[in-house]
């Protein structure tokens, strides 16, 4: 079963995520994913990082299809005008890559080239109606496709936006547009995220809870302070930083979480910031 | 109001390397309020140069450099002056300077970096609240624009990278979806919000942009 068809069946949903190298060494990559291949539906590769120029996402998911693994197509508005994102969701398409996750993008002052000019020409909402419309064997200017391509459309969506109803708001546009699913921003209060479910479950969209495992108290922090949505509470960093092995109790702490989402999110999605090698732990303790 | 920053002097003078004399031309506009082109600046430049070994052969303000008449009437005015220096100093915007070179054939030399057309929020404070797209949206937007505001310029919604209702580019500066969201709210026209925008026609702001007014043509 394909990622879509998943989605469609209401099945719960495990996606993990890996991060293309500066250069073009991918042993480490499909390493990864193969460890991940029989344990997670799909794995989103992402597009240039934090603005930081990588291996392409296209690539790298091509080379995940080729190993079969499903991968989640990364596609941010930062680099690319409406021509070549068209084009490049063409090229997912003619490559046999369905899922294209829809991004704004960091801007590209945060990332290793502060001077790049940043395009934007889309925004995301833009770009989901964009894809929608490919799909109908037109583009944007509304000339013929020969040979119509079909998406799995995702976006995302930050449960701990501070106000949530602007976030919220622009996650109506996104399942007006045409998402089909949603990753969050990671996921740390389940209470809090409960409230966001109940808000949102009017919608009827797929709504896939983010899992980033807590490396070290230092982390924590650092996201608390600089990471927009994410709230650590205290209890939980001073779990890590009281733990004799922390690769463990991120463990335990992710898989607890997740345990605790279950009937809340329709699946989870694990940033494991490098540390996929534990996604199977992960799993296994989470009881999937 | 075109908001500029005079260029570190250093580099002024790297311009006016091997000139031996120069004519420096301010703007009673915006540079005069920026203070980077107006009596005082011009005057302070003038010694600045004169320090350096230059001879400077007038020092005026313009009514206004970016002005392709008048800069023709000031060079005709004082043709000898200006056609006997090495450089024409300009102390304007990025138009006047180029307007000057165009009025006068002189070599010129910008003062200033030209940095964005801005509200004068108090002396010497400006903030560039238009980007100059050529569409506007403003009346969807409680009247803050997402282009100008909103580093991506995004049409349809903060990014999701506001922290604290700050910026994620920057810090210093509010998040502008959520200035735009406030006033929507309080003005009770989310729905506004809620609309999905089309992606801009940048045809509309093709480089470079020129425009003819009939209505001033015919008087």
């Amino acid at each position: 079963m394909t990622l879509k068809e998943k989605i469609s069946s209401r099945k719960f949903i495990i996606t993990s995520e890996i991060g293309p190298p500066k250069g073009i060494d991918v042993k480490s990559n499909l390493e990864e994913a193969l460890m991940l291949k029989d344990r997670v539906d799909a794995v989103n590769v992402t597009d240039s990082q934090s603005a930081v120029m990588r291996l392409g996402s296209l690539a790298v998911s091509r080379l995940l299809k080729e190993e079969g693994v499903e991968p989640i197509y990364q596609l941010t508005c930062r680099d690319r005008n409406r021509i070549a994102l068209q084009s490049d969701a063409l090229s997912a398409a003619a490559l046999g890559i369905e899922n294209v996750l829809v991004l704004t993008g960091d801007h590209p002052s945060r990332g290793d080239h502060p001077a790049a000019k940043p395009v934007f020409d889309l925004d995301s909402v833009q770009l989901i109606n964009t894809l929608k419309g490919l799909e109908t064997g037109k583009d944007m200017a509304g000339k013929e496709l020969k040979g119509v391509p079909s998406f799995c459309i995702g976006a995302v969506v930050n449960p701990g936006a501070d106000p949530l109803e602007p976030e919220l708001i622009k996650f109506e546009k996104k399942v007006k547009a045409g998402a089909s699913f949603f990753q969050t921003q990671g996921v740390y209060d389940v209470d809090a995220f409960a409230a966001f479910m109940d808000k949102v479950k009017s919608f009827d969209t797929c709504v896939i809870a983010g899992i980033i495992l807590i490396k070290s108290p230092d982390m924590a922090r650092f996201m608390n302070k600089n990471v927009a949505g994410i709230f650590i509470p205290d209890k939980l960093i001073e779990e890590i930083e009281n733990a004799p092995d922390r690769q463990h109790k991120a463990v335990e702490i992710a898989a607890r979480t997740i345990k605790d989402l279950k009937g809340l999110a329709h699946g989870v999605h694990i940033m494991s910031l490098g540390w996929n090698k534990l996604v199977p732990r992960i799993l296994d303790k989470a009881g999937l | 109001m075109i908001i500029t920053r005079q260029k570190p002097i250093d580099d002024i003078l790297k311009c006016l390397d091997g000139i031996e004399k120069v004519f420096i031309v301010g703007c009673t506009q915006c540079a005069t309020i920026c203070k980077t082109g107006g009596e005082e600046e011009v005057k302070s430049m003038r010694q600045v140069l004169e320090g350096k070994g230059k001879k400077v052969t007038a020092a005026e303000v313009w009514d206004t450099p970016c002005n392709l008449l008048e800069v023709k009437k000031r060079f005709r005015d004082g043709k000898d002056a200006i056609s006997g220096s090495g450089a024409v100093l300009v102390m304007s915007c990025g138009d006047g300077a180029h307007t000057v070179c165009a009025g006068t054939g002189m070599n010129v030399v910008p003062a200033n970096d030209t940095l964005f057309l801005g509200q004068s929020e108090r002396a010497g404070r400006f903030n560039e609240v238009c980007a100059l797209c050529g569409d506007c949206t403003l009346f969807m937007t409680g009247g803050y624009c997402p282009n100008a505001l909103c580093p991506k310029g995004l049409q349809n919604g903060p990014c999701g990278g506001a922290k604290d209702g700050k910026c994620e580019v920057n810090p210093e500066i509010d998040c502008g979806w959520l200035l735009i969201y406030n006033r929507l709210k309080d003005a009770g026209k989310l729905d506004n919000m809620k609309k999905i925008m089309p992606p801009k026609d940048h045809s509309r702001s093709i480089r470079p942009r020129r425009i003819i007014v009939d209505a001033v043509r015919k008087r």
